[in-house]
């Protein structure tokens, strides 16, 4: 579904990104793990089209993404998250999910339909699915961290995504709300039969979902396999074990 | 509900404009025809400035290029009034996409910076262009068809225009495309992760401001069976941009506020001082410091604080 081929992408001297290879087919849960600054999100970055790639090429579903613009990539059915919340913290948990169904809808250039209250229903079904219908009508920045990760997924399903990319879903949360999280992630995956592409500090999340896992480090790709296989892995131990 | 109220206040103002006339002076249709249209003019920008979220500079230049062009299809062509008036009109909203497509390249204070620059691009041609644009005596003696000839038919013509355009604007606003533009102001990157395609989207709202704008542009020369450089001059851009900071940039009704407000001071604070700039930029200070909403947006505040405790704001 996702090939990455040869990616290196440098900022200055620094090569965030070198020849890294990924493969993705339909319904796996594809986790990408490394230290910080491995060049995590720069590769989700490369792969949702807010960074351009020196070399290399990403190809999703047969279509070369080179060059496309994010929104055009949104529209061919990868959706994502980002690492630090990306909302609209000044407008309600409702207007945050209804302006992403009015887009996905096609309605986004249209000045004569009325928003009101369109996709009342759609918005809250999506909602509940996070948790989230009690709050509809608050401020999205006023939520808490966690609860705006989760209207950030809301905000990522509106535009019934074939290919999710979530990058770091759980940083930044409690114990509680990291369990609860993997449960919504797990679920939502499932029921909705996505792909899924994520990236994750945190190896209990990584183990709790994914069905594959790869090692990015200093930019390049050392390990790639099943959780178990990358868990038994000498040099992954290495790094993490900090010999490095 | 704030919105509710703001379409009482729209209604009720249109109800005391039809009604102007019957106080029978002819002074106060004419500060209240240019106010109409100083509201329209300030309204447009504030769908760049206000809902998008793109602040220009240069938006008088839309203002000039419609005003010239409704004189010189009316008056040095010849041609029918309705062909000249929708003609003058296409033709800024040819110019807005002309100009606005090197604008919606460049982001914050370069957009602005760039507009501006187009904006004295314009200016100049004003100023130079002596066979088409008079050059700098402007372009007098407008001629202007019998039905709108008396000061009461203009009257009554410009508050339709108006009316039927700050109509359009309402809409908009109100539409989907007008929760996209506000998603764009509020954060153009997760916008464009939406599936925004945010630089035609911007494209577009400076393709609607320079059209509402030049409309405006054909209202005022009409009404002062002229065009002048002035117009299209920096100085006029600032002018409406104040309109729309001193109103409320996020109120729909502010900039219509704005203007009135504006206007008027000028007016009869002028005729007690010529340093009525001076009372402006205290004004101005003031209300950017302790109500960066604008005048509009106070009002608001207290509508939604007597309607309902809290609530989601448009």
């Amino acid at each position: 579904m996702l090939e990455v081929s040869a990616v290196t992408k440098r900022f200055g001297g620094f090569t965030a990104l070198s020849g890294v290879d990924l493969s993705i087919s339909r319904g796996d849960r594809h986790a990408v793990i490394g230290p910080n600054g491995a060049g995590k999100s720069t590769l989700f970055n490369v792969v949702s089209g807010l960074v351009v790639p020196e070399e290399g090429t990403v190809v999703f579903e047969g279509r070369r993404l080179a060059r496309m613009h994010p929104s055009e990539i949104v529209r061919i059915g990868m959706a994502r998250s980002f690492q630090r919340v990306n909302i609209f913290p000044r407008k309600s948990v409702f207007e945050n999910v209804q302006v992403a169904l009015i887009v996905a809808r096609g309605l986004g250039a249209n000045p004569f339909r009325s928003a009101a209250s369109l996709f009342r229903n759609e918005a809250t079904d999506l909602l509940d699915l996070v948790h989230l219908s009690g709050e509809a009508g608050r401020r999205a920045g006023e939520l808490a961290y966690g609860r705006q990760k989760q209207l950030e997924l809301a905000i990522a399903l509106a535009s019934d995504p074939k290919f999710l990319l979530l990058d770091e879903p759980t940083a930044g949360m409690s114990i509680t709300e990291t369990k609860a999280s993997i449960r919504l992630i797990n679920d939502i995956v499932t029921a909705r039969g996505l792909t899924l592409l994520f990236t994750e500090h945190d190896m209990g999340v990584v183990f709790e979902i994914a069905t594959h896992v790869s090692v990015l480090h200093h930019g390049c790709i050392i390990a790639s396999g099943s959780p178990q296989s990358v868990r038994d892995n000498e040099e992954v131990q290495r790094i993490y074990l900090g010999k490095h | 509900m704030a919105s509710r109220a703001q379409n009482l206040f729209l209604l009720a103002l249109v109800a005391v404009l039809a009604m102007l006339p019957l106080a029978g002076s002819r002074y106060l249709m004419e500060l209240a025809i240019q106010v109409m249209i100083f509201g329209l003019f300030a309204m447009s920008l504030n769908v760049l400035s206000g809902h998008i979220g793109s602040i220009s500079f240069g938006h008088a230049a839309f203002f000039a290029i419609g005003g010239y062009a409704c004189g010189y299809f009316q008056t040095t062509l010849g041609l029918p009034f309705p062909i000249s008036l929708g003609g003058a009109i296409l033709l800024t909203a040819a110019s807005a996409l002309a100009i606005g497509a090197f604008c919606v390249r460049l982001n914050a204070i370069y957009f602005s910076i760039l507009t501006l620059a187009f904006s004295m691009l314009v200016w100049s041609i004003a100023t130079k262009w002596k066979a088409v644009t008079g050059g700098g005596d402007g372009f007098v003696g407008i001629t202007v068809p019998e039905f709108i000839a008396r000061p009461q038919a203009f009257y009554w013509f410009t508050l339709v225009c108006v009316s039927v355009s700050v109509a359009l604007l309402w809409l908009l606003t109100n539409s989907t495309m007008g929760r996209v533009f506000i998603a764009i102001r509020e954060n153009p990157v997760r916008a464009s992760f939406l599936g925004v395609n945010v630089r035609r989207m911007q494209l577009i709202a400076f393709v609607i401001a320079g059209t509402f704008a030049g409309a405006a542009g054909c209202l005022m020369s009409l009404y002062m069976r002229g065009m002048f450089p002035e117009s299209a001059f920096w100085t006029q851009s600032g002018q409406v941009l104040i309109m729309v900071l001193l109103g409320g940039l996020h109120v729909f009704v502010g900039p219509l506020v704005g203007a009135a407000v504006l206007y008027l001071l000028e007016v009869f604070i002028g005729q007690y001082t010529m340093y009525w700039q001076l009372v402006l930029g205290t004004i101005l200070l003031v209300i950017v410091m302790v109500a960066p909403e604008g005048i509009a947006g106070v009002f608001r505040s207290l509508a939604k604080r007597s309607s309902s405790g809290s609530g989601s704001h448009a």
